[in-house]
């Protein structure tokens, strides 16, 4: 057999079999839950979601994350990816335009209304919404909730998330951990 | 630089050449220039759609745009071809005096009984021995073997002045056939067969019959025609993009857009620099074998320059007075002086000329003087007159004449000739008065010109026979970089391959049969007229002149025609930015009405601007001949300077100049199209 | 605003720090010097040269080394390619826990050209097509190995230029280039992106009942359907989604995204790619990752400098490649930070910028300076989808790859941003009245041809197949945006797999025959053809004769050659994409801010 294709067949085991073994080896003895995809559990152990993984949401008690384009209804987390619209496709203006008359229902005191709140994020599956997205909901939220706005602002101010190393990236707010929050301080009474 | 012998531009080469340019569309001749080939099947394709407009496809311009697209383009070739013939005419013009020199003429061959045979100069065979006597003109190439005679050479060189003839020396020995015997009689051998000689091989240079292109031009016709074809596919498949988008696009404006994006202007101008390069060299009265030999005298790192004639003038001349024995300066001039008024020598002028500048009055030989001339005994000179001798010679032989020898005789003698010059003592009658310092004299200006080598990076070595002393004062007084002494024939050659191992490129001149094997060894070798033909066949250049300094200009003339080839290409490339903010709105702007934008020059149509472009393209290259033939203007200094003046000129004006050009063409064109 | 500038400066600082050490330890590698460690590395290599029975002392000159270098790939390319056909038999269920099917032999035949390329174009989205063993031996396999490929090319290109007619051993700088550079460097920063949450695990996808619990029907997040979705759910059957329900695919996304970006590679675990949380989770990974992409191929310029033992003439290509890869960051910055116009006009708040496409936690400058990193060095990954750039921000990625010089990919940039050295050196060199000469070598006939060629290859690659594609109406129905947008879908397509990249303007459906034939072959062509021939033009200079540098050659280590490259870079790459450039994103741009939009024919 020839150095070419001894060395193909090596390097294929070498690169493609132990190197990827060794990451997942280690990755899962020194980082076992971020290694499984860092998944948040309910009491009982049934698995809620990722918390790095939209998911959901359209009841008003809960903050919404941002639209989704993956997957026929969004936030289809075997099947990622963005609206791909152009920002001169007449359809991309018409989807957003029905998001944010959505958004101003909600709150009529609305003004401009947050960028993210009403585009696509890449993934579909953006965990994220901006704080001033967040406080955007809070009306409504707050009116399902049967709190004040006040009492809620200060809620949703409490899990901005900084900015990394408080310099990269932006503020943040991660959406399933606010509404899990949100639930476990101030309950829904069925 | 010495002048150069004629104008560039007469009407008798201006006029002839609009014919030639005519002929030079024989697509067989086009086709070896691939970037104003592709015009010419452009004007091809526009012309049979201003016969049927549909011809290529649905999208159709009307029959009167592309008639006009069509004689432009038919323009745009002719231009190119005119150039070139422009450049070729000069030499036809020059050849054409050759040939009236290459008549057949009848020769006398001397036959080995020593009979002599008259024949046609074409029957003559190398080998051959002829006799030539006063009048006759000369029946072909070879070297003198018997005899002295002057010969009228102007037929070649342009110089009036006969030149002497005569054998064993090896500069004076070769004669050229076509040129007349004035005096004398001369035996002659043949060295090139018919159809071979000197003047064949000349004619065939300047008529340009044999060029071939130098290698750097082969490699940008080649990138040219990469270019093209890059341009080529751009536009072609600009033709389904536009339909893609609803914008279908016409046959003729595309082939517009194709033909004002290819390099059009150098790939009609490349041939035309060449030629002109040649040509700029021949008009210095030096023969280049070769393009690639002018070429390559742009790229010589390192000048062997022979001491004797190109450094200095070669005669030994006075150079000063020193005055011994308690003498002044005043009484040992007028001794000389007085000693040297019989004296023809370009020593005895020279030190003539030093006394005069010395307040002497110039004496002449009077009636009662004795001329005591110079004799290999004596080794002195002189007059004798009412028993006084003013004698002036040798150190030693004129020591041995004299009462005493004083001591700062002898120092000042060892002082001159260690320093590389000759002393000639002067006595009256029994005494001596001082020295003549005679000195080998460095030209004026050579020191400046060296200066300039160097800041193009040019190395100087002089090459001299002798001795190292000598030849270091010589070489610090010159300003040469580096200097070989007590050099033998050998010792160049190992010079030049020395250098060369290191990469450089050498250059040197030479006219002995013994520098041929150094002149051969050389990358460009100027060999001079006179010398013998064995020196020329090696060489790679002749100077008609038999200047050896015209290597300094041969070099010059290589960097300007390299620069001239790299600035048009530069400029030709970079036109196509305003082309295009011509052309691309034009284009499209029915389609995208938002690419108005693009219309930075404002023109007024979308036809216009297509044709504006167009137009400027054809034009530019008439306007860009006195260029190509000329050179870029050049002038001695470091690389990054050139470069950085040439990159501005060339690269930013070319940039730039178009968007002036096209506006003001349109303004023109708007008239006439809507 | 002054934070995201802060954050590029820091970033951009951050790269720089990297490249010199990099590049040091890269030259001893490559030259064979002693290392730190080679206690370790020693006796791995001696082992895979014992086992491949590779002679490490024989040399090789150009065409031998082009030839093991093409063998090797082909070899690698067959075992990738069986891997995809066989993932989903029953012998491989361990590694496919999803239950992934058989994949189309034309999508095999894509993708597997596309890794072994480096290209990474992906005709498919990873979590719904690839098994892990796709993943691993068709994916993580050649990311190592096509970059080592690059970088050995790169390697034995500067050796020619430093005048070395053997180019080196390819099986050996192979070798070197994975163990001691790629291996490691991977091993250590995969751990690390654990740490970061990126998940390691050859467990399947995790079940999961969220917490809204069913969506109301007629919800209004749920948006319209996209056009990029890979597998549409039949009608019929409601999604997960609209049940409650989550199913999250995982599986060993570390040791992939390390690799992904080391080797400049770009193929994503999942179809979002590092827009995914998944691969992607916070903007501290995502400023490794960028610093990941940079590693190699700006430390090939300083290693270059070393090799030849030229550091200014390094220093020059640096400052050059450095002042593109700025132009565009900002050019990338300035349009996306300004924001899509026609939804402002529609009420929606212009201060976070165009939003379409982006994830909140990276933000604009992170995100910018992902778009800008991954198409100058070639790599592919997106933490933000193209197609939704503005178009004025689009300029920056399509910039990047037209002219495939900016770094480039491993040593393959490096060879790209020759070319224009070629050829500037070329037509700007006899303006100093000297035949053209680089590094001390006489460019003639030959070189010109090469590097013209090279050059040539590329717009020959994009556009022949964007023409063939519109004038044969091909799948024309892949297109998803309307107007000039959708030409330049299709134009980006062939230009990121010609320059071999692999990041897309998303929206475009490539999974059909005609462009996984079409785009297999450019990738292959885009690759090997401008590798060989640049090759063959290092073997041509290193055989010639130096020629001494005095103070009439054209310097190429100044400022003034600087100016002369970005001349040629800007002027010869203008010239042949200026067209399409006007009739894609300019044309768009100019609609943009003219307010006007455009509308698909059939809505």
């Amino acid at each position: 057999m020839p150095a070419w294709i001894r060395i193909s067949i090596l390097l294929f085991l070498l690169c493609g079999g132990v190197y990827p073994a060794l990451v997942v080896g280690a990755g899962q003895l020194l980082f076992h839950d971020k290694a499984q995809g860092s998944i948040i559990y309910d009491k009982d152990g049934n698995a809620i979601g990722s918390a790095l993984i939209a998911q959901a949401f359209d009841k008003d008690q809960y903050f919404h994350p941002r639209p989704s384009a993956a997957g026929a209804d969004g936030y289809d987390a075997t099947s990622s990816g963005g609206s791909n619209l152009a920002p001169t496709n007449q359809k991309l203006i018409d989807q957003v335009k029905a998001n944010a008359d959505a958004a101003k229902q909600d709150d009529p005191a609305l003004g401009e209304v947050p960028a993210d709140m009403v585009t696509n994020s890449g993934s579909g599956l953006d965990p994220d919404i901006s704080p001033e997205n967040a406080l955007a909901q809070v009306p409504r939220v707050a009116k399902a909730r049967g709190m004040t706005e006040q009492q809620l602002t200060g809620f949703v101010n409490q899990h901005v998330i900084g900015r990394d190393l408080g310099i990269f990236g932006e503020p943040r707010i991660n959406v399933l951990r606010l509404n899990l929050d949100l639930d476990a301080a101030k309950p829904m009474q069925k | 630089m010495p002048k150069p012998k004629s104008k560039t531009f007469t009407p008798e080469i201006l006029v002839p050449a609009i014919w030639q340019a005519v002929i030079k569309m024989n697509p067989r001749w086009m086709v070896k220039n691939p970037v104003m080939f592709v015009v010419e099947i452009g004007a091809l394709m526009t012309l049979l759609l201003t016969f049927s407009p549909t011809i290529f496809g649905t999208a159709a311009a009307s029959r009167g745009y592309n008639l006009v697209v069509t004689i432009i383009l038919v323009l745009t070739v002719l231009f190119a071809n005119y150039a070139e013939a422009v450049a070729e005419a000069r030499g036809r013009a020059q050849a054409a005096t050759l040939r009236r020199t290459k008549k057949e003429t009848p020769a006398k061959r001397l036959l080995s009984d020593g009979s002599v045979q008259t024949v046609s100069s074409s029957d003559l065979r190398k080998g051959d021995i002829v006799v030539v006597e006063a009048n006759d003109v000369i029946p072909g190439d070879g070297d003198v073997i018997e005899g002295v005679a002057y010969v009228n050479e102007s037929a070649i060189t342009g110089e009036s002045a006969p030149v002497l003839k005569e054998p064993g020396t090896d500069i004076r020995s070769s004669v050229t056939g076509g040129t007349q015997i004035i005096s004398d009689t001369l035996k002659i051998r043949i060295s090139a067969n018919p159809g071979e000689t000197f003047l064949d091989r000349m004619i065939a240079l300047v008529e340009g019959a044999k060029r071939q292109k130098t290698p750097n031009e082969i490699a940008l016709t080649a990138l040219l025609a990469i270019f093209t074809i890059i341009f080529l596919i751009v536009c072609v498949t600009l033709e389904p993009f536009g339909s893609f988008l609803g914008a279908p696009i016409d046959v003729a404006t595309l082939v517009a857009l194709l033909v004002c994006l290819i390099p059009t202007t150098i790939g009609a101008l490349l041939s035309a620099i060449g030629i002109a390069g040649m040509d700029r060299v021949t008009r210095f009265n030096v023969l280049a074998m070769s393009g690639k030999a002018v070429e390559a005298a742009g790229d010589i790192d390192t000048l062997l320059l022979d001491k004797t004639g190109t450094i200095t003038f070669g005669n030994r001349l006075a150079f000063e007075f020193i005055p011994v024995n308690g003498h002044n300066e005043k009484e040992l001039a007028e001794a000389a002086m007085a000693s040297s008024v019989a004296d023809t020598t370009p020593e005895g002028k020279s030190i003539m000329a030093l006394a005069e500048k010395l307040g002497v009055k110039a004496g002449t030989l009077p009636e009662n003087a004795e001329l005591i001339p110079f004799t290999a005994e004596t080794r002195m000179s002189g007059i004798a007159q009412n028993g006084h001798k003013i004698m002036k010679g040798a150190v030693d032989a004129i020591a041995a004449l004299v009462d005493t020898v004083p001591l700062d005789l002898t120092k000042e003698a060892d002082r001159i000739g260690g320093e590389g010059g000759t002393p000639l003592a002067v006595a009256v009658n029994r005494e001596v008065y001082g020295l003549i310092y005679l000195k080998d004299t460095v030209k004026p200006g050579i020191s400046e010109r060296f200066a300039d080598l160097r800041a193009m990076g040019i190395k100087t070595v002089m090459v001299t026979g002798d001795n190292p002393l000598t030849a270091a004062t010589i070489a610090k007084e010159a300003g040469v970089d580096d200097f070989l002494a007590q050099a033998k024939p050998e010792d160049k050659i190992a010079l030049i391959k020395s250098e060369q191992a290191e990469g450089k490129l050498v250059a040197m001149t030479g006219d002995g049969t013994n520098d041929a094997p150094a002149l051969a060894q050389a990358d460009v070798a100027l060999a001079m007229n006179s010398g013998t033909s064995a020196a020329k066949e090696a060489a790679n250049m002749v100077d008609l002149d038999s200047d050896p300094t015209k290597l300094l200009e041969v070099v010059m003339i290589g960097k300007q025609l390299l620069i001239t080839r790299g600035a048009i290409t530069t400029f030709s490339i970079a036109n196509d930015v305003a082309k295009y903010f011509a052309i691309i709105p034009a284009i499209f702007v029915a389609v995208f009405a938002q690419l108005s934008a693009l219309n930075v020059m404002q023109l007024s149509t979308p036809q216009s601007a297509i044709l504006s472009a167009l137009i400027f393209n054809a034009v530019i290259i008439p306007l860009l001949i006195p260029l190509a033939m000329k050179g870029v203007n050049y002038k001695p200094t470091s690389a990054d300077r050139l470069l950085l003046r040439n990159v501005s000129i060339y690269g930013l004006g070319g940039i730039i100049a178009p968007f002036i050009g096209i506006k003001l063409i349109d303004l023109v064109v708007a008239l006439f199209v809507g | 605003m002054v934070i995201d500038i802060l954050q590029m400066a820091i970033v951009l600082a951050l790269g720089f720090l990297i490249m010199i050490p990099l590049g040091r330890y890269m030259a001893a590698v490559f030259m064979f010097k002693p290392t730190f460690a080679d206690g370790l590395f020693n006796p791995i290599d001696n082992l895979i040269y014992r086992v491949c029975r590779v002679n490490r002392d024989e040399g090789m000159r150009w065409p031998g080394y082009i030839k093991a270098m093409l063998l090797t790939n082909l070899a690698m390319w067959v075992l990738i390619f069986a891997t995809f056909m066989v993932q989903h038999e029953p012998l491989f269920a361990a590694l496919n826990p999803d239950g992934q099917g058989m994949m189309n032999p034309f999508l095999a035949f894509m993708q597997a050209s596309s890794f072994i390329t480096n290209t990474d174009w992906q005709n498919y989205g990873g979590e719904s097509t690839f098994s892990y063993m796709s993943q691993m031996f068709g994916l993580i396999f050649p990311m190592f190995t096509s970059a080592a490929t690059g970088l050995a090319c790169g390697v034995a290109f500067i050796r020619g230029l430093g005048g070395s007619v053997s180019l080196g051993n390819f099986y050996v700088d192979l070798t070197r280039g994975i163990t001691r550079v790629m291996l490691p460097i991977s091993l250590v920063v995969g751990i690390a992106l654990v740490g970061f949450g990126i998940p390691a695990t050859f467990d399947g996808a995790q079940a999961a009942t969220t917490l809204n619990g069913p969506l109301t029907p007629a919800s209004p997040t749920a948006v319209a359907s996209p056009e990029a979705n890979a597998s549409p759910t039949p009608e019929a059957t409601p999604s997960l989604t609209s049940q409650g329900q989550q199913s999250i695919t995982r599986g060993p996304v570390a040791p992939l995204s390390s690799i992904k970006h080391l080797g400049t590679n770009g193929g994503g675990f999942f179809n979002a790619n590092s827009a995914h949380p998944f691969e992607n989770p916070s903007p501290v990974t995502n400023v490794i990752e960028i610093l990941l992409m940079g590693a190699i191929p700006a430390s090939i310029i300083y290693m270059l400098g070393i090799m030849l033992d030229k550091k200014k003439q390094a220093w020059t290509f640096f400052g050059v490649l450095a002042a593109f890869y700025t132009a565009f960051l900002a050019i990338d910055y300035v349009n996306e930070k300004s924001g899509n116009p026609l939804l402002s006009s529609i009420g929606v708040s212009a201060a976070q910028g165009n939003m379409e496409g982006k994830e909140v936690r990276f933000g604009q400058a992170q995100t910018a300076l992902f778009a800008n990193a991954t198409t100058a060095f070639t790599t592919g990954s997106v933490d933000s989808m193209h197609d939704s750039m503005t178009p004025g921000g689009s300029v920056t990625p399509f910039s990047n790859m037209f002219l495939n010089m900016v770094f480039g990919g491993k040593g393959v940039g490096f060879i790209n941003l020759f070319i224009f050295v070629v050829l500037g050196v070329f037509m700007t060199g006899l303006m100093v009245g000297r035949t053209p000469e680089l590094l001390g070598k006489k460019i003639e006939v030959h070189e010109v041809k090469l590097a013209s060629l090279a050059f040539l290859m590329h717009p020959l690659l994009i556009f022949g197949f964007m023409a063939l594609t519109f004038a044969l109406q091909l799948d024309l129905g892949a297109i998803s945006n309307p107007g000039p947008h959708g030409f330049s879908e299709v134009m980006y397509a062939y230009t990121s797999m010609a320059a071999n990249n692999g990041s897309a303007f998303a929206g475009l459906s490539s999974n059909t025959n005609w462009y996984n034939v079409s785009g297999g072959i450019t990738v292959i062509l885009g690759r090997y053809i401008s590798i060989v021939l640049m090759l063959a033009l290092a073997g041509s200079m290193a055989a010639k004769k130096t020629v001494p540098m005095t103070i009439g050659t054209m310097r190429t280590d100044n400022r003034v050659f600087a100016g002369v490259l970005v001349g040629t870079v800007l002027i010869i790459g203008a010239l042949t994409f200026f067209p399409v450039m006007a009739l894609g994103p300019i044309a768009d741009h100019l609609a943009m801010v003219a307010g006007q939009t455009f509308q698909a024919a059939g809505s």
